[in-house]
């Protein structure tokens, strides 16, 4: 185990705040390119920032049936978030926190904040929260499992599953083509739409009941309950778009004891979580939203094509 | 660890894991055109990669097959396809006997199949992309369950064209492609089946006003 350096404390701090702060303006800079693509006239590239703070200043109105779940699965699913965010590389790879959470461990703190935001959409008792949870753990069910496959796939190429040496492993040693890691990149961009309410499964800018499953959850949240949701909601996109970009687009990220490498892999992460953020808008704007009984199979070729990956891995690349 | 296989190999890998992506990607394709396409970004990838191996090895015969490829699967099939299509007027989807989905995962356990029957083959081979014979297996085993889970006439014969491009890739990868004598029949044998085959497609169509060809069980002698 790595000693704790200055360096390491400093990174690690500054990538969680980096990610609180910029988490918001990445959902901001999507829906801007989405607007843009679909001609209509774009919100603020702030708004989000704006939205919370007229949230943080409103008074939190409480179901009467609300128990003490409700209150505190806010809490429970922004503190699962920001660790996601925390044992994510997206500056550096030394980073103290990454030890004591794997990619796995990743996997299951997502599943965590999941599992709360569905307790919490049915405490109150509304049809429509526990038909957003039921939904919800429709996808997580299906989504998990592709997602490990995507992790077990990558984990064969490091031989490790702590996030901070694949990414290692893939930046800072010779380039070789892995034709498995183009299965698992598909596969993952399949999974993180899903996983992030994001258009071919969910859409998160309509409150639609044939359509909505994260949205009608917080259906029932108000003040600054709701405003830590929607933080971690961008959170989760944020962690997400950094997890894919560490996995699939390593360069720039720094190494360990190097502070200058660090920080110019500040203007090189907000550059690729640009171009991500397009990409993601792009894709949104191009594909129309399914059924939602086309999500499993949705789900089942991201398994599928994860699944793929690891097979090829296996014959092609046990040589390598 | 790394570093032992040279970027040629890597090289053809890659393309050999896009035939097999492709091959999924008809699996699941449920439109008739979508499907052409599709086939013919299988062939050319396989041009590609028998062209990578043609430079690697400076093979004279595998340059020509590569362009017979090129010429065949990647312009020619797909072209008399699409004009059969426009032709037959075939729109819509595609029929299958299994839905998409249980299909794809029969598709999987034939994957895990062809790779474990393949591997000890591959390791008699001393070629430089025998990796890719288990890929190439599992072309083939695709092919042959997208002809089997589909009802369509067309369909089934873009399967057929899929399983020859599994078997050229089995030949090149292991053994630096056939001899030269035998892929020129096999190309002509596939051309001259394709323009049958479109032949019967009229006729079929003319009999029973659809390509369905489980109309075609209750035939019967006069």
């Amino acid at each position: 185990m790595m000693s704790l350096s200055w360096t390491g404390v400093f990174g690690q701090l500054f990538a969680i705040v980096l990610a609180l702060a910029l988490a918001p303006l990445l959902t901001g800079w999507v829906n801007q390119c989405r607007a843009w693509l679909q001609n209509r006239k774009a919100p603020p590239l702030l708004q989000p920032y704006r939205m919370l703070h007229k949230l943080f200043h409103k008074d939190v109105v409480l179901a009467h049936g609300a128990s003490a779940l409700f209150r505190f699965a806010p809490f429970i699913i922004f503190g699962c978030m920001v660790l996601a965010c925390a044992i994510i590389p997206s500056l550096s790879t030394d980073l103290p926190f990454a030890p004591a959470a794997d990619a796995l461990a990743l996997v299951g703190v997502f599943g965590l904040a999941r599992i709360f935001i569905a307790l919490a959409g049915m405490d109150v008792g509304t049809s429509f929260g526990t038909l957003g949870g039921r939904r919800e753990m429709l996808i997580g069910f299906l989504a998990e499992p592709a997602l490990l496959m995507v992790i077990f796939t990558m984990a064969m190429i490091a031989q490790s599953t702590s996030v901070t040496t694949i990414v290692e492993t893939l930046a800072h040693r010779e380039l070789v083509i892995y034709p498995s890691i183009a299965f698992a990149g598909l596969a993952f961009t399949m999974v993180s739409f899903a996983e992030n309410a994001r258009v071919p499964v969910d859409n998160p800018a309509t409150h639609l009941e044939l359509t909505m499953i994260h949205e009608a959850m917080i259906l029932e949240y108000s003040g600054r309950h709701l405003a830590l949701l929607e933080w971690a909601a961008s959170l989760k996109l944020y962690a997400y778009s950094c997890l894919g970009l560490a996995l699939f687009f390593p360069w720039g990220i720094a190494e360990r004891d190097n502070l200058l490498a660090m920080i110019a892999a500040l203007p090189v992460l907000i550059l690729k979580l640009t171009i991500g953020g397009a990409v993601v808008a792009l894709i949104e704007t191009i594909n129309a939203k399914m059924r939602i009984f086309r999500a499993p199979e949705f789900l089942g070729t991201a398994f599928l094509l994860a699944v793929l990956g690891l097979l090829v891995r296996l014959l092609l690349e046990s040589r390598v | 660890m790394t570093a032992a296989v040279p970027l040629y190999a890597q090289l053809i890998n890659l393309l050999a894991a896009v035939i097999l992506l492709l091959g999924f990607a008809m699996l699941a394709q449920r439109r008739v055109i979508q499907l052409i396409d599709l086939f013919a970004l299988q062939g050319f990838a396989l041009f590609l990669s028998s062209l990578v191996m043609a430079f690697k090895t400076g093979q004279h015969h595998l340059f020509y097959s590569a362009g017979l490829t090129l010429g065949l699967k990647v312009i020619l099939l797909p072209w008399i396809l699409h004009r059969l299509v426009r032709k037959l007027h075939i729109k819509g989807e595609v029929e299958g006997l299994i839905n998409i989905p249980t299909t794809m995962l029969i598709g999987l356990g034939l994957v895990v199949i062809a790779f474990n029957v393949a591997s000890p083959i591959s390791q008699l081979s001393a070629t430089i992309a025998r990796g890719t014979l288990g890929i190439a297996l599992a072309t083939v085993m695709l092919a042959f369950l997208m002809m089997i889970t589909r009802r369509k006439a067309i369909t089934q014969v873009v399967g057929f064209l899929a399983m020859e491009n599994g078997l050229f890739l089995a030949a090149t990868s292991a053994t630096y492609g056939m001899p030269m004598v035998v892929e020129l029949g096999i190309a002509l044998d596939v051309l001259v089946g394709m323009i049958i085959l479109g032949v019967f497609f009229f006729q079929i169509r003319d009999q029973f006003d659809s390509l369905d060809i489980h109309h075609m069980e209750q035939l019967k002698e006069r």
